[in-house]
């Protein structure tokens, strides 16, 4: 098991032909992902990395039977793509773009409500289910098959937080990064059900960043819900109020969304919460084996 | 991307919201020049209220607005403002500079009614990933103080994304500000109209406080803030143009034009990191190490020896830090690559007098140390994050 990828999923890239696209194209099919295509507008016959290309993202599903689709598209045309593929009828969108505008998000997000889809990212690294299925742009060699599951909202932070876990001997079930924007289509309340669920996963670590209150809802679920332990942290501990980021999302305004109301909030759900980074696998290595959870 | 709220103002009229007229000056003579062209019927006996142009709220508090009852008084008052130090709540103990000033009609003129002030923006709602709109017959204060206070004065709208505001819904935030008669008309119609510009402009938040009924009943935006979404920028070219630096720290303006995310602050440890979230960690444990972030800085996934060249330079102008922590995570971009050029920069920029700490992690990582320990520089390296921490205390103490 794992969560939402594994090495049934069958791939298709939007955005293939493209230099990022056929980049990390590349990387995914040499990781052993099942890339069974690609779609580029107006290339359709043509074959790149000695798969098909298709026009739109219908021809390319039909063709393949793929379930999983990663958008590689620039900024101004991300949103389209994403509702293309939910118009498609994938069950996994992962959407690698980062400077979508946000006005664009809000109607992607609300085109794909009714549909049976889920989105993960934008802004976002993707996820990996390791030695299975790589859908992103994260190096493949950091992870080893395992059973810790991870949720971030960053992307080098995420490959932070899963070499610590292999380079302890551990492993990750699946790892999902779900971007730093502030409209996006997985929150980690979305993710932390999964694992909740995971037969695989024993325990899971969450990355937030200030801004929003992303991490409060699910630490709030968690504490009621949450049957596996949970190791937490949040960057920005020490970002002025106000400024921004990096992260389009990464804004506190007014109090709310600041590190320390989030680790406020998520300790006192029974979440164990790191205050430095270089702290994270360890602490979620020393839970589980409190809980004699210890098998790699 | 923030603007004045002259340009503010400029873009919401464009949209047909009634606004406080007033003439933007960079000098006296403009000031002077601008308030005596202000009022159709001539500046005999009028009123005018000079308004410091700065990107921070709270002017008012740090005396940057100021009502002149004569030409001669805008003349002494302009003088005052323009080049003053403004220091408001938003700004910190520094303060701004303050390089422009608006000259503004006087909307609080008597009348049959009393004037009155009103709250009213439009944001994100995070949550729901949808527009909201705030609103509150408490306008003029800050809106954060309303809401801790009097919570039941905030009304909220949340907004359609695929419908937009519709016309009930403005009747119900009007009704509920307690707008009545002609007035009430004007804030239907004001509302949706900023609703309009909201989208249009593609804005993060847009802020009308004060929302000013006047003695005559009319409703004009006195104040107007613009946050512009800076992803969406490349379909608003126009507004580009609206950017101003000299609101921006010298050194973040050089960043940007390297394509380098920088922000200055005041602590003593540089930093240079690759992705924003990292980035923020590698502060955080710069705190915990006993010393304080003097910048946040990403460089993106590339890290070049150019980007790495460009990031030394903004930080060593930086005089307050006696040290730079560098931390990449090579996946796609080799460690050793990176190593190579930061042995690069660091010849090329020559002599460096504090300690630097290069903490390289992922592809090659070992091979970089490596190289960063035989270049005969004055670096240590690092490859986990907790030798990381270690080295900038040992570089402190």
């Amino acid at each position: 098991m794992s969560i939402l990828v594994n090495k049934n999923s069958k791939v298709i890239v939007q955005g293939f032909t493209g230099k990022e696209g056929s980049f990390h194209a590349s990387q995914m099919i040499e990781y052993g992902t099942q890339v069974v295509g690609g779609v580029t507008p107006g290339k359709s016959g043509e074959f790149h990395l000695d798969r098909p290309v298709f026009n739109t993202v219908e021809d390319a599903v039909k063709a393949t039977g793929a379930d999983v689709s990663i958008i590689f598209v620039p900024p101004a045309f991300a949103a389209d793509a994403i509702m293309e593929a939910a118009d498609a009828g994938v069950k996994l969108i992962v959407a690698i773009t980062e400077g979508i505008p946000v006005n664009d998000m809000i109607y992607a997000k609300e085109f794909i409500k009714d549909r049976n889809v889920r989105l993960i990212g934008p802004n976002c690294p993707g996820l990996i289910t390791p030695d299975e299925c790589k859908v992103g742009i994260m190096p493949g060699f950091i992870h080893r098959k395992g059973r810790v599951g991870i949720i971030s909202r960053s992307g080098t932070l995420t490959y932070e937080a899963v070499n610590q876990i292999t380079q302890l001997g551990y492993g990750q079930s699946t790892a999902v990064g779900i971007g730093g924007d502030p409209v996006n289509g997985s929150s980690h309340l979305d993710i932390m059900r999964l694992f909740n669920e995971d037969p695989d996963t024993d325990g899971v670590i969450m990355i937030g960043e200030i801004g929003g209150s992303n991490e409060e809802i699910c630490a709030e679920w968690v504490r009621d819900n949450m049957k596996k332990p949970v190791v937490g942290f949040i960057a920005g501990q020490t970002a002025p109020p106000g400024r921004r980021m990096g992260h389009a999302g990464a804004i506190i305004s007014g109090g709310k969304g600041t590190a320390a109301e989030k680790m406020r909030v998520m300790s006192a759900c029974g979440i164990e919460v790191v205050k430095s980074p270089a702290d994270i696998g360890i602490a979620m290595v020393s839970l589980l084996k409190s809980k004699g959870l210890v098998s790699a | 991307m923030n603007l004045h709220e002259y340009q503010a103002k400029e873009i919401i009229k464009g949209f047909g919201v009634p606004i406080q007229e007033g003439i933007v000056a960079e000098t006296v003579e403009q000031a002077i020049e601008g308030a005596a062209k202000l009022y159709p019927d001539g500046p005999d006996g009028k009123w005018f209220i000079i308004k410091a142009q700065i990107h921070a709220g709270g002017r008012g508090k740090g005396g940057g607005v100021k009502l002149a009852k004569s030409l001669a008084q805008v003349e002494e008052i302009a003088g005052k403002i323009l080049g003053m130090t403004l220091v408001t709540p938003q700004t910190g103990p520094e303060g701004k500079v303050v390089h422009k000033v608006l000259v503004a009609q006087d909307m609080f003129y008597p009348g049959a009614s009393e004037p009155k002030e009103y709250y009213l923006s439009i944001t994100l709602d995070r949550e729901r990933g949808r527009d909201v709109l705030i609103a509150s017959a408490e306008g003029g204060m800050s809106i954060e103080e309303v809401a801790e206070e009097h919570p039941d004065k905030i009304i909220r709208e949340s907004i359609d994304p695929m419908l937009g505001i519709q016309p009930f819904q403005c009747r119900k935030i009007a009704f509920k500000m307690g707008f009545t008669g002609d007035a009430f008309k004007s804030a239907v119609s004001f509302i949706a109209k900023i609703y309009k510009a909201y989208k249009a402009t593609d804005c993060s938040l847009i802020e009308i406080n004060p929302m000013l009924k006047t003695s005559d009943d009319k409703i004009i935006a006195v104040d107007c803030k613009i946050n512009l979404d800076d992803n969406a920028l490349f379909r608003h070219k126009d507004y580009e143009a609206m950017r101003d630096i000299l609101e921006e720290a010298p050194l973040e303006v050089e960043a940007s034009q390297y394509n380098l995310n920088y922000i200055k602050l005041d602590g003593n440890v540089g930093c240079m990191v690759n992705g924003a979230g990292l980035a923020m960690a590698t502060m955080d444990m710069i705190q915990l190490s006993g010393g304080e972030p003097a910048n946040f800085l990403d460089v993106g996934g590339g890290a070049s020896p150019e980007t790495v060249e460009k990031g030394f330079r903004i930080i060593l102008k930086d005089p307050n830090v006696k040290a730079i922590l560098v931390n990449i995570f090579g996946g796609i971009v080799r460690c050793d690559r990176v190593a190579n050029g930061i042995v690069e920069a660091y010849k090329i920029i020559g002599d460096i007098q504090i300690p630097i700490i290069v903490r390289l992690q992922g592809t090659n990582a070992i091979e970089a140390a490596k190289i960063i320990n035989e270049s005969g520089l004055k670096v240590m390296s690092a490859i986990t994050l907790e030798e990381a921490a270690n080295k900038v205390k040992e570089a402190l103490a």
